[in-house]
């Protein structure tokens, strides 16, 4: 073969290998917009979700740091200024007039004010907060075992998830309310807490005043700022776009311990 | 490989085996067909979980080291879009300080004739333009797919003794450590028997990336989720932190696509079409000996 064969055929392959790059790209990009494939990538989520809990153990404690190691700011991502006049209202009085209303499959439903929440058994931890964005920043948190707030009102035995009802509107014109929802593995744990502060203050609007929730072992947007409501459920199916949370309607994972 | 002495002349090459002694510029067996099934399927998963991997990096594109991502120092490495100082948008990478402007590649691009910021192209990421829950979604399946393959691969190696027979490296071959980077650099490559074994740089190329670079990625992959690193009471600190983990899962994954390059153009320096061959229908043609041995 002649050096103008080889010099053809080198470029007749590096045409083949763009144009197959270029279908590939594009035929990924089809495959996401279709009904049928993200199905089947997200089967994997299930597996996610089984081996992270098969390895660890429901009780398993997330890593805890040195007050040395807290982050100078704690960085306000997502919602920083809740649009909802109710909340403006609360925020605007100091959340004096705030109660946390807990209903659903439960025994006792009952209205939590703040200063009952502080009454609750409580826990310090200073812990990281890891964004499914990829960022990291670690401070401390106090709040109310969420646990102990089950207790009180003695879940029914058919309530699997705690649903987080919150204050900040995710669509313009007040639609579309922030929710989130963890199972009763999650809602018991030791660090998982109903945060009312950030670093020894009074938790700021920024970071979802006056209680946000913390679920340790999960990524950032499981924890719910600006909670309003808990529901205790059997499922979250009829809940808004039915998939357990705002992101998780977007098409984020619920499982988000990995 | 010492059990066959079958000629691998055709048609009787389906009987032979990798290693068997046959004519010189025969058409022999060199690799067995699930090691070509595996290979294919791990060059589709590693492909999509690469471009769906930047695809991740770009919705926080920097990098940390420590645990945290705001513990006073800023990243080694962000990717970003800024004005000039004419006023025009442009894209750069900053790595340990030092700024490169990368306009149309890195930080800012185009997509379909506009510009975005992004920090890697639409053409190098799945799915192509901004969407984090699908790449994860991609990213997460894939890995599944490469974890079961891959451990598929070792078991195979193991009992079947490719590991030992053409993957570990023998006394002669560490002998001839010199000599092989010699031949490497004069770009000369072994033709007869030599040619049917791997010579012992290819064999350390491919136990580092089967049994070092592959776990490794695997693992900082697991590092970065906050469930599995409360293992051991966290293990993640022994790397460094959560971010550490998350930059070297990233410069793992580019010391592999710096492999693949060499390995692709190992493959079409030694013959384009006979190695795909070989890596397809299993059917290798050994190289004429010539005199230089």
């Amino acid at each position: 073969m002649n050096d103008v064969d080889r010099g053809a055929r080198r470029r007749f392959l590096a045409r083949i290998a763009a144009a197959a790059g270029a279908l590939g790209v594009a035929g990924c990009d089809r495959l996401s917009q279709s009904e049928w494939f993200p199905p089947i990538l997200d089967s994997a989520e299930r597996l996610n979700e089984r081996l992270a809990k098969l390895v660890t153990g429901r009780s398993a404690m997330a890593k805890e740091y040195s007050a040395a190691e807290v982050s100078p700011t704690f960085r306000s991502n997502g919602t920083a200024r809740p649009e909802n006049p109710e909340y403006a209202a609360l925020a605007a009085n100091g959340f004096a007039g705030y109660a946390l209303d807990v209903g659903g499959l439960v025994g006792a439903p009952r209205r939590f004010t703040l200063a009952e929440l502080r009454a609750l058994p409580s826990r310090t931890q200073i812990t990281r907060h890891d964004c499914v964005e990829g960022w990291s920043a670690i401070a401390k948190w106090q709040g109310a075992r969420l646990s102990a707030l089950l207790d009180a009102v003695k879940p029914a035995r058919a309530a699997r998830y705690v649903v987080f009802h919150c204050a900040d509107p995710m669509e313009e014109g007040g639609q579309s309310p922030y929710y989130e929802s963890i199972d009763m593995d999650d809602a018991r744990h030791e660090q998982t807490l109903l945060a009312y502060a950030l670093n020894d203050a009074a938790l700021p609007i920024a970071n979802g005043a006056p209680i946000r929730l913390r679920v340790e072992r999960q990524l950032g947007y499981k924890h719910a700022k600006y909670v309003m409501r808990l529901e205790l459920v059997e499922s979250f199916a009829h809940i808004a776009g039915g998939k357990g949370g705002y992101w998780e309607d977007q098409g984020y994972q619920w499982y988000a311990g990995i | 490989m010492n059990d066959v002495s079958t000629p691998a002349v055709l048609p009787a090459a389906k009987a032979a085996r990798p290693g068997s002694v046959s004519a010189p510029h025969a058409l022999y067996r060199r690799h067995a067909l699930p090691v070509r099934i595996m290979h294919w399927i791990n060059v589709v998963a590693l492909t999509l979980m690469f471009m769906s991997g930047l695809q991740i990096f770009n919705a926080h594109p920097a990098l940390y080291w420590g645990e945290s991502s705001y513990a006073g120092r800023g990243p080694w490495l962000v990717i970003g879009a800024r004005e000039d100082p004419q006023g025009n948008p442009m894209g750069y990478a900053r790595i340990a300080g030092r700024e490169f402007t990368t306009t149309g590649v890195l930080g800012l691009s185009t997509d379909d004739g506009r510009m975005y910021a992004q920090g890697f192209p639409s053409w190098l990421t799945v799915p192509s333009h901004q969407w984090l829950a699908m790449a994860r979604s991609w990213h997460f399946f894939f890995a599944w797919v490469f974890l079961i393959n891959g451990l598929c691969y070792v078991a195979y190696t193991l009992a079947t003794r490719h590991f030992r027979r053409d993957l570990l490296p023998t006394r002669a071959d560490i002998r001839g450590i010199g000599a092989s980077i010699a031949d490497h650099l004069r770009f000369r490559h072994p033709t007869g028997e030599a040619a049917k074994r791997y010579n012992v740089l290819q064999k350390i190329a491919y136990l580092a990336v089967i049994f070092v670079l592959l776990p490794l990625i695997v693992l900082m992959g697991l590092g970065m989720s906050p469930r599995l690193d409360t293992l051991f009471g966290g293990w993640v600190p022994w790397f460094g932190g959560r971010q550490s983990v998350r930059s070297i899962h990233f410069i793992v994954a580019w010391l592999l696509v710096a492999f693949v390059f060499v390995h692709v153009f190992q493959v079409i320096v030694t013959g384009l079409w006979n190695n795909l061959r070989s890596m397809i229908t299993g059917r290798y043609r050994v190289p004429r000996e010539t005199a230089h041995e």
